[in-house]
């Protein structure tokens, strides 16, 4: 009789050869004790975090602590049901005005991650006869979001606005409706989405488009709505999607829109119907950590200072970095030989980075995928930068000769 | 014009031999997965090139039922003629 798990074997031996080469498992990293926002115990070693998306530090923030266990003393630790049931208490509806009215829209959703609001959303959007153009890119919550609806589904060229538009022309469909999403920032690569001629392209030819904003909430723009807000074009957006667990530090992701038929959406999107609802505790803490993060603007002016110098020193190294400086730089390698080795040298020397490798990457190349913070130090970004060179050096992975470039 | 499915094979077969990590000697019954060593997300990025050569839309969900060249030029013809 078959195994069902005979479609793994391909799997293990691949999982097999990583472990081999580099002498542990990087999926299965464990931060025995987080010290700071920028630094973790792994493997009883202090080590910089380099890699967890926090972008502002706000996983630690003292405010949303305290929100968070007032809420638990006053409401409990969960709320044992979904949104559409007994799910919904003050605090979900009052983060989901807060949320809205940082975004200055309409109405909010509040799902229970940011993976399924993008599940949830594009599924309860896209039916049967409609259109979904997805930028390659995507992430898999997306594709999984795609998957889950019975829309036809095209994808266009990687950041590409000229695509896109060739594709929906293809398409020969003047009257199906057709959503386009597009993501602000592209979480494996840092690359910044042209929002701008993505919005122009929705215009001429109809369609409406969704922005998953997960990793430029917080980050893009001067208030922080992400890279809609930075490129002017927030009333071309039908929806923006995002995840509370990047830039405010928590677990929870949202949609919000001006679109009045959001209401109707709670009803028919399974992602949001059947599971339950985000605790108050969290609840709580986003609400605060949101608080913080308007309250404090220059947490995104060094965030970006941090990206800027983290970025300048890889170019300095010769390492073959993003080209845009974003709070996500990935530093490209030619081999899966060179990365695993790198990767597991860089974290016996101190630094937590992201290890991704192909297919999870755009062009099959492997990434050592950084994320900064804004609460990282000078000093901190300065001694990662030492240990990248330590750990190229170590695993011989060639460095071009930039030293002379500022 | 009516394409069939043995030319749009032969295309499709052209395409893959262009890159030079495929194997040389592929028909028509090769499967695209198994027998080319494609990743899923390689096998998007190719139906995007053939998208491209032949002016036509394969949607993501058709993907599902291809397993070999012959499924996706017979899809492709398919696709072509109702449009």
């Amino acid at each position: 009789m078959a195994s069902l798990f005979s479609k793994y074997e391909g799997l293990a031996g691949s999982l097999s050869a990583v472990v081999a080469a580099g002498g542990r498992n990087p999926f299965a990293v464990v931060i025995e004790k987080p010290l700071s926002s920028t630094v973790g115990v792994i493997e009883g070693r202090e080590t910089l975090l380099f890699g967890t998306n926090n972008y502002l530090g706000l996983s630690q923030s003292e405010h949303a602590i305290k929100a968070a266990q007032a809420a638990a003393a006053a409401c409990g630790v969960g709320t044992t049901g979904s949104r559409i049931a007994n799910g919904t208490q003050s605090l979900h509806r009052q983060l989901e005005r807060k949320i809205a009215d940082f975004f200055r829209r309409r109405d909010a959703m509040v799902f229970s991650t940011g993976y399924q609001a993008n599940l949830g959303m594009i599924s309860a959007l896209a039916g049967k006869d409609d259109y979904l153009l997805l930028d390659a890119d995507s992430h898999a919550s997306i594709y999984d979001g795609s998957r889950l609806s019975a829309a036809q589904v095209i994808r266009f060229r990687h950041n590409d606005p000229d695509d896109l538009y060739k594709r929906i022309k293809r398409l020969d469909a003047p009257d199906a409706a057709k959503l386009v999403v597009v993501e602000g920032i592209y979480s494996m690569t840092g690359n910044v989405a042209p929002v701008a001629e993505f919005a122009a392209v929705k215009k001429e030819t109809g369609a409406y488009l969704l922005v998953d904003e997960a990793h430029s909430f917080g980050v893009l723009g001067e208030h922080g709505r992400g890279s809609a807000e930075a490129e002017g074009v927030e009333a071309d957006v039908d929806f923006i999607v995002g995840t509370f667990s990047k830039s405010l530090g928590t677990v929870g992701g949202y949609c919000v829109s001006d679109h009045p038929e959001l209401e109707l959406v709670r009803l028919n999107c399974r992602p949001y119907m059947f599971t339950a609802s985000l605790p108050p505790e969290v609840i709580a803490a986003t609400s605060a950590a949101l608080d913080e993060m308007q309250a404090h603007p220059e947490l995104r002016t060094r965030l970006m200072e941090n990206a800027a110098r983290l970025h300048a020193g890889f170019v300095r190294l010769g390492l073959n970095a993003s080209q845009r400086v974003s709070p996500v730089i990935a530093v490209t390698l030619e081999t899966v030989e060179q990365a695993i080795p790198m990767w597991n040298r860089l974290l016996e020397l101190g630094v937590y980075v992201n290890l991704s490798l192909p297919p999870a990457t755009p062009d099959s190349r492997p990434l050592l995928r950084c994320s900064v913070m804004a609460t990282h130090t000078a000093a901190q970004i300065d001694q990662a930068l030492e240990i990248f060179r330590q750990a190229a050096e170590d695993c011989n992975v060639p460095l071009s000769a930039k030293e002379t470039a500022v | 014009m009516s394409e069939t499915v043995e030319g749009v094979s032969a295309l499709i077969i052209q395409k893959l031999l262009s890159n030079p990590k495929v194997p040389r000697d592929i028909n028509g019954d090769c499967k695209i997965m198994e027998d080319l060593a494609f990743d899923s997300l390689a096998v998007m990025n190719f139906v995007m090139e053939v998208e491209d050569s032949l002016d036509v839309s394969v949607p993501l969900d058709k993907l599902a039922d291809i397993r070999t060249i012959n499924d996706l030029a017979a899809c492709v013809v398919d696709l072509k003629s109702k449009g």
